[in-house]
């Protein structure tokens, strides 16, 4: 059965936003709520429509499957279905169902008594998406200017469009994203090892104690910042990379058109250098 | 409930200072030293700052890394004619270079022609296994299991291939990558450019997917025990010994959410093995790029990855163009251009033909 030994005391009902007592219960595992029926419908149409889009294109094979958005001639107008309409309704499916689960978790958070940080920090990933797929888009004035959605395709449009902008690594906020990516992974290396290290002590010994923890790191790097703070410190980084990651793309194009290898050259030309 | 995310301590005790477990005298030859409380620090995580343990081979593993650090930095300035200004101003840009290819696996270059740059990197990474070596002692000696120590060794897999086992393979230094803020993004771009678009590299992809899952990962285990704080959620060790309210509802939540759920105890080996495996299959990527596959272009169009018709693949728009103030007009018909199908792929000279992602970028 689905349900874990101490499950059955926390199916109660209640915190819910919408829809009072009606979409209140569970499908085995899985919370329903108004806003998992919304997030199916979102899921189940999207999906379809890919599949349909799939059946139109010139491949069944998974991996170079692409629905493409409009011609950017089309500007902000819904486009023709076979051009690039079927890319604007999927990704309003998107959003609708992304939105949905990140409402779906804040009732499930209600239900059991906890902070809103895990939809919180969905919500940030939503935004790097939103970003990509409809905000940048608007500021070019021309949905073409999202991202198609395949398995390949996709990362042959970050090819491309990080061409446009000469070396896209030089885009000092990417430059932002990319550290709080790789320090994240590093931290998680850390958190998990550290964990993992404490509870399967050396062959024989006791499991260990936050104290071992914290004089693990303090002896190795002079700091523990402890139990409590490494998931503050785990969750600022890792928002901190989905967030930049959208401000990167964002500015390249709407706000800055140029090289961003060029961009750098301010260094040299707008400061007054003595000496040099 | 709304009060109570936690984000911050808004009380803090200030005791003593922790000195730390007692370690038996024969690992500790040399006595940890500092430690002081910090206020503002407290507000995040703990506000004890230190005592730190150096020992033999953190004094070592420091000598040698300001050795390999002052070298790198020396050669710079070397480079700007010692100028302190230029230094400053040109710092993103300067560089210290690998040697060139005309010298091989030479042991040692002409010193400013490659010479500094091994020196500086064997003391670097004698200082970076020193330190390995150093977080495994410790380990050891306070009775932990050795998981944070295989992880830093899965890191340093992914410098030891860029900087040491793929050059050589391929046979020359100057395949390193170049010490320099600038230079080493330059090396990453051409890295990509020469080998045919590492985005079809299957283990570059990977990498990628454990690097964002690795984000992922975190984002969601740090929300959900922050989110579970008030019942005592982030004393992790004593829930994964003796399960509490606060591993119950943390797994609830996602069984709720997604159909499944983690324990207290595997969410840290997810995390762990998604930290590791980013830098795991991103090293075998770099160490197959160049000695076994020279063109990943043409290796994914042989196993289906890209399409050998491009026209498959719509091109991109030029976004550096807006659309604002442009009449929306229907595209012109134009019957997609047929690119000129690549040389099946099984007969290609792999790097005489790079060209096929370049074919279609000219917009």
């Amino acid at each position: 059965m689905a349900l874990l030994s101490f499950e059955r005391k926390y199916r109660v009902r209640g915190g819910t936003l919408i829809g009072g007592d009606l979409f209140d219960f569970w499908v085995g595992p899985f919370y329903v709520g108004f806003f998992g029926v919304t997030a199916l419908f979102f899921a189940i149409l999207g999906t379809a429509l890919i599949i349909f889009g799939a059946s139109q294109g010139p491949t069944w094979n998974i991996w170079l499957i692409s629905i493409n958005p409009p011609d950017v001639n089309y500007g902000l107008a819904l486009a023709p279905m076979a051009e690039g309409g079927l890319w604007q309704i999927i990704t309003i499916c998107a959003v609708g169902a992304f939105g949905s689960w990140a409402l779906r978790e804040v009732e499930i958070c209600r239900k059991l008594g906890m902070g809103l940080h895990v939809p919180f920090a969905f919500s940030v990933a939503i935004f790097a998406f939103v970003a990509l797929n409809v905000i940048r888009p608007f500021m070019l004035g021309a949905r073409g200017h999202g991202f198609p959605y395949g398995i390949m395709r996709h990362l042959n449009w970050v090819r491309f469009t990080g061409n446009q902008y000469g070396n896209f690594h030089y885009n000092p906020v990417h430059m932002i994203a990319i550290t709080f990516f790789f320090t994240t992974t590093f931290a998680l290396a850390l958190h998990g090892g550290m964990v993992l290290s404490a509870v399967n002590p050396q062959k024989g010994g006791e499991v260990k104690t936050p104290e071992h923890e914290d004089t693990y790191f303090r002896d190795t790097i002079g700091y523990s910042i402890g139990t409590l703070g490494i998931h503050r410190l785990g969750l600022f980084l890792a928002l901190n990379a989905g967030f930049w990651s959208a401000i990167c793309i964002i500015i390249s194009g709407p706000i800055y058109a140029g090289s961003w290898i060029d961009w750098w050259e301010f260094i040299r030309e707008w400061i007054t250098w003595a000496g040099a | 409930m709304n009060n109570y995310q936690n984000l911050i301590t808004r009380v803090q005790v200030a005791g003593h200072v922790e000195p730390g477990i007692d370690i038996p005298l024969e690992d500790t030859a040399y006595e940890r030293s500092g430690g002081r409380l910090s206020y503002l620090i407290g507000k995040i995580g703990n506000a004890q700052l230190g005592p730190i343990y150096l020992g033999f081979l953190g004094v070592a593993s420091l000598i040698t890394f300001s050795i390999g650090f002052i070298i790198i930095g020396l050669n710079m300035a070397a480079d700007v004619n010692w100028n302190p200004v230029l230094f400053v101003r040109e710092f993103f840009w300067l560089s210290l270079d690998p040697p060139g290819p005309e010298y091989g696996l030479q042991v040692l270059p002409p010193l400013r022609e490659g010479g500094w740059f091994l020196i500086a990197g064997f003391f670097i990474t004698v200082s970076i296994l020193l330190w390995w070596y150093r977080m495994y002692r410790r380990a050891i000696a306070l009775g932990l299991g050795l998981h944070v120590c295989w992880a830093f060794a899965a890191a340093i897999w992914l410098y030891l291939v860029l900087g040491f086992i793929r050059p050589v393979m391929m046979g020359s230094w100057s395949e390193a990558v170049p010490w320099g803020v600038f230079p080493h993004l330059d090396w990453t771009n051409n890295f990509s450019l020469i080998y045919g678009n590492l985005f079809w590299n299957p283990f570059h992809m990977l990498s990628i997917v454990f690097l964002y899952g690795s984000a992922l990962l975190f984002a969601m285990h740090g929300a959900t025990i922050l989110a579970v704080t008030r019942y005592g959620g982030e004393r992790e060790i004593e829930q994964i010994t003796d399960r509490g309210t606060a591993s119950e509802r943390a797994a609830l939540f996602w069984r709720w959410t997604m159909g499944f759920n983690a324990s207290m105890e595997s969410i840290h080996r997810w995390a762990w093995w998604f930290a590791m495996l980013t830098t795991l299959t991103g090293g075998i990527g770099i160490l197959i790029t160049g000695t076994v596959v020279d063109d990943w272009t043409l290796w994914g169009m042989k196993h289906g990855v890209v399409p050998v018709d491009l026209s498959w693949w719509p091109i991109t728009p030029d976004s550096t163009v807006s659309q604002w103030g442009v009449e929306p007009a229907p595209p012109p018909v134009v019957e997609p251009v047929a690119v000129e199908a690549a040389p099946a792929a099984d007969a290609a000279p792999a790097a005489e033909t790079p060209a096929t992602d370049d074919a279609t970028s000219t917009q």
